[in-house]
């Protein structure tokens, strides 16, 4: 049974319950279950799980290359499009992209297993720690990447990969971006984001410099005159306030820290929780601090949002995921007052009811926002970009989530950093 | 409800399923199982002379090919036939027979082509009171090399011959089983009738090699890195199987040559497909092997569903009901139009029947930028390829044309007279219709 003093305190589970807690979300296939699972893939033509991923991997071609046999091959079906493909086969929300877009899913109800092949897939050309692209010939030019998150390092792998040597910056003190402090600890085991890094760097001409921020410690004016192009992947490192009473009081913070301290302890039962837990917010990363909380050993986890379920951007597998951990959801609610122990909640239906919850700890998930615009042109309040993932500023261009355009998911940033390169490799080669 | 009895060349049995010659009916405690579980008759394996019995090898002797799901679709063996005594088979047999009365025994015998041989055995076998005999004129392995087996079913003069000598020295019914490891098997069938065989049953196994394992390089099963082709068997050979005893159920020669069906029968709907084609009975293995002696039971109540949906009341009366429908290519009605149609309500939008189509057959399916499907009829020359690859049973079926209509692909008016290719204007050799 969970400790269940009251406040915010460490220790509420003991370790091996805190472990198993914590453990894979999805277990890797086995062998058989890898053959099985890839037997049903039906090899449509044109595939619609092809056009649902952003970065459009040949599914049916890995499919067919495991259920042969050959998962080395299917793995490079999958990172020559996709170099972070074994990151995402674990977070992506194939739910609402390749498996929704199934044909099976259509037949059946049950989609081919999509994710979980594709881990199988990476994992094992992984495990072997070996790097399958080699360098281009040196094309002589420099690329500052800013931001060591999915859309920087995918921007930085493929720039490398075609010849031009990459320095990537990093406002932490470790690269990895999202895949290493924004996302739940049981999506990224054993260390997996930054074992992804390290394989990912094997292909050399990358050079990590951690602890430097844009508009802190860089200048884009400094970028832009000593490299050839600069393509900026700083994510969003902001986050949205509530404006509410009781917003500064000392159990009220965000949950993208709750959760970059989640992925960075050593020691589960070191991390304190509240036994009462509130969540605002609708999101991903709502979801992933409340269902954390509880996995912690909260008492009570509720996620209060502001609008109807229909509107969650979390997945409805999502919120099955944080039902079945015992959360409570609540919708069209919003927080009007914030008071020791306790939180005020006022419906948004236009009743002018309110309800008050015991809360001794409340996670701020309502979004996050740019640090800087660096001086370039925004659109709403991201920076603007182009179909090429150009700014308006000539020899800098951007991807991921600071970026215009595209859902904020892992695989979609992996997208537009792969694709801002070759805009870029090509703008500096063809001297466009 | 139906009543499954079969009195196939007389011998009684309560059902048509008989599981054939094979490891399955090799021995006394598996026969008892198989009756217990309900099956109508068993061919005992191939019994071999007295003496010393033949040895199989003490490596892998099956191999297999495989299906969606690991589901076995073809199997191959190199087993020989039984490596017990001739003595103890006998006793066997006897002992089963006298338990199980009401159920058909039938005992395989392959011994060499000589009379002698024959002689010797035959009143052996008389003596267990099995319902008769099984000649084993098939085995395409091992046997064959020393001058039995297949090396007999291919050589039509021997099959008569022997069968002649069994017919002389066992006065009940003679089974000749058939190789299918020949060209025409109406020769080796017509063969047998003039022996005076009593039935023909077929297939036995197909020489195969189902895999070669690319590490070691050697066929599998392999026996100490080397493999010998083995018989090929399940599923997979249904078609083939059904295709022969066709041709001897329709051949002049041989019609009306009473068949015991074998080659893949898996299901109740494989078995009455056999039997629509003219086979009184199916012999099953391979199915047996696969999922044990219990799926008799789905047999007999499948088939006994499907003969009271019917109507039919006893097997015998739609045994043979296909065959009249068999007939040569020059006699299809080439008349017949029918275009494919795609139910949009089934279609999982999967697309495999327009990239078949598109990159293999007639370019007669049409996509979509909303992956919608549907058929050109003026390109669609009803082959059936998006049929048969379709994923989704019955959502793509072959729409006959009515007479009267034009048909949009060659601007014909579809016509419901008959006309085949013997009068075809396009057949060189065409003879003028009268």
């Amino acid at each position: 049974m969970p400790d269940t003093t009251s406040g915010i305190v460490a220790a509420r589970l003991n370790g091996d319950v805190l472990k198993t807690n914590f453990a894979d979300l999805h277990a890797p296939l086995g062998e058989h279950e890898a053959t099985v699972a890839a037997d049903r893939c039906y090899f449509c033509y044109d595939a619609p799980c092809v056009t649902a991923c952003p970065t459009s991997i040949d599914i049916p071609l890995f499919i067919r290359q495991i259920a042969t046999g050959t998962s080395e091959a299917a793995a490079k079906t999958i990172f020559d499009q996709n170099i972070l493909g074994g990151m995402c086969a674990r977070v992506c929300p194939t739910e609402t992209l390749c498996e929704q877009a199934c044909v099976r899913e259509t037949a059946e109800g049950k989609p081919v297993e999509i994710g979980r092949l594709q881990r199988h897939a990476t994992d094992t050309v992984m495990a072997k720690q070996a790097h399958p692209y080699q360098r281009a010939a040196s094309t002589g030019k420099r690329i500052a990447v800013v931001g060591a998150g999915p859309a920087g390092l995918a921007a930085g792998h493929r720039l490398a990969m075609l010849g031009s040597d990459v320095t990537i910056f990093d406002a932490r003190t470790k690269a990895g971006g999202l895949n290493e402090f924004g996302i739940a600890s049981y999506k990224s085991t054993n260390d997996f984001a930054a074992r992804e890094v390290d394989w990912l760097l094997g292909i050399g001409g990358i050079t990590i410099e951690a602890g430097k921020a844009l508009g802190a410690d860089l200048s884009l004016d400094d970028l832009s005159a000593q490299y050839d192009a600069v393509f900026l992947g700083v994510g969003l490192g902001g986050v949205n306030s509530l404006s509410v009473d009781g917003e500064n009081e000392s159990g009220v913070s965000d949950a993208v820290d709750f959760i970059a301290d989640l992925r960075q302890t050593s020691d589960l039962a070191s991390l304190p929780v509240g036994r009462d837990v509130v969540v605002i917010g609708g999101g991903m990363t709502a979801v992933d601090a409340a269902v954390q909380s509880k996995l912690l050993g909260a008492r009570n986890v509720t996620i209060a949002y502001r609008r109807g379920r229909d509107c969650m951007s979390a997945s409805p597998y999502e919120q099955d995921l944080a039902a079945s951990k015992g959360v409570q959801l609540m919708f069209n609610v919003q927080p009007s007052a914030i008071h020791q122990g306790e939180i005020e909640l006022a419906y948004t239906d236009g009743s002018g009811e309110t309800v008050r919850i015991p809360a001794d700890q409340v996670f701020k998930a309502i979004g996050q926002t740019l640090v800087t615009d660096a001086g370039l042109k925004l659109d709403g309040r991201k920076i603007a970009v182009d179909a090429h993932g150009r700014t308006s500023r000539a020899g800098v261009w951007a991807g991921g989530d600071c970026a215009s355009g595209g859902d904020d998911l892992t695989v979609t940033a992996v997208a537009e950093g792969r694709d801002a390169a070759m805009d870029i490799h090509a703008s500096l080669m063809g001297g466009k | 409800m139906a009543d499954l009895t079969t009195h196939f060349l007389g011998i009684k049995s309560p059902n048509p399923f008989w599981l054939a010659s094979a490891p399955p009916t090799d021995k006394e405690y598996n026969v008892r199982r198989a009756f217990e579980a309900g099956w109508g008759g068993v061919v005992w394996k191939t019994l071999g002379m007295e003496g010393p019995p033949v040895v199989n090898v003490n490596g892998p002797r099956y191999g297999a090919i495989y299906g969606a799901d690991r589901r076995l679709m073809g199997l191959n063996n190199i087993e020989l036939i039984t490596d017990r005594p001739l003595e103890v088979n006998l006793e066997e047999i006897t002992r089963v027979k006298a338990d199980y009365p009401d159920r058909a025994i039938i005992v395989s015998i392959m011994v060499p082509c000589e009379e002698q041989a024959w002689k010797d055995i035959l009143p052996k076998v008389a003596a267990t009171g099995a319902d008769g005999i099984e000649l084993n004129f098939g085995c395409p392995h091992g046997m064959s090399e020393r001058g039995m087996g297949a090396a007999v079913g291919q050589v039509p003069e021997y099959i008569e011959m022997v069968t002649r000598w069994c017919k002389q020295y066992y006065d009940k019914p003679v089974i000749v089983k058939l190789t299918p490891n020949i060209t025409d098997v109406r020769k080796p069938a017509a063969a047998a009738k003039r022996g005076g065989a009593d039935a023909v049953s077929l297939i036995n196994t197909i020489n195969s090699i189902t895999s070669v394992n690319l590490d070691t390089m050697s066929p599998e099963p392999s026996i100490d890195g080397k493999g010998s082709h083995g018989g090929y068997c399940g599923p997979a050979v249904k078609p083939i199987a059904m295709s022969m005893v066709s041709e001897i159920a329709r051949h002049p020669e041989t019609h009306g040559l009473p068949i015991s069906g074998i080659g893949g029968v898996t299901t109740w709907r494989d078995a009455a497909e056999f039997m629509a084609l003219g086979c009184g009975n199916v012999q099953v293995c391979t199915a047996a092997m696969t999922y044990g002696f219990k799926i008799v039971q789905e047999m007999i109540s499948g088939l006994s569903q499907w003969m009271d949906e019917k109507g039919f009341e006893n097997t015998s009366e739609f045994v043979g009901m296909a065959v009249p429908n068999v007939t040569d290519w020059q006699y299809l009605n080439l008349n017949y139009v029918a275009k494919a149609k795609i139910s949009q309500d089934d279609c999982i939008k999967c697309g495999r029947c327009y990239a078949a189509c598109e990159d293999t057959s007639h370019q007669a399916i049409a996509m979509s930028a909303d992956r919608v499907f549907e058929v050109i009829d003026s390109e669609c020359v009803a082959c059936n390829l998006c049929v048969d690859v379709c994923p989704v049973e019955n959502c793509i079926t072959m729409e006959p044309m009515k007479a009267g209509e034009v048909d949009p692909r060659t601007g014909k008016v579809v016509s419901d007279t008959y006309a085949n290719w013997t009068t075809h204007p396009n057949n060189p050799g065409a003879v003028a219709a009268e």
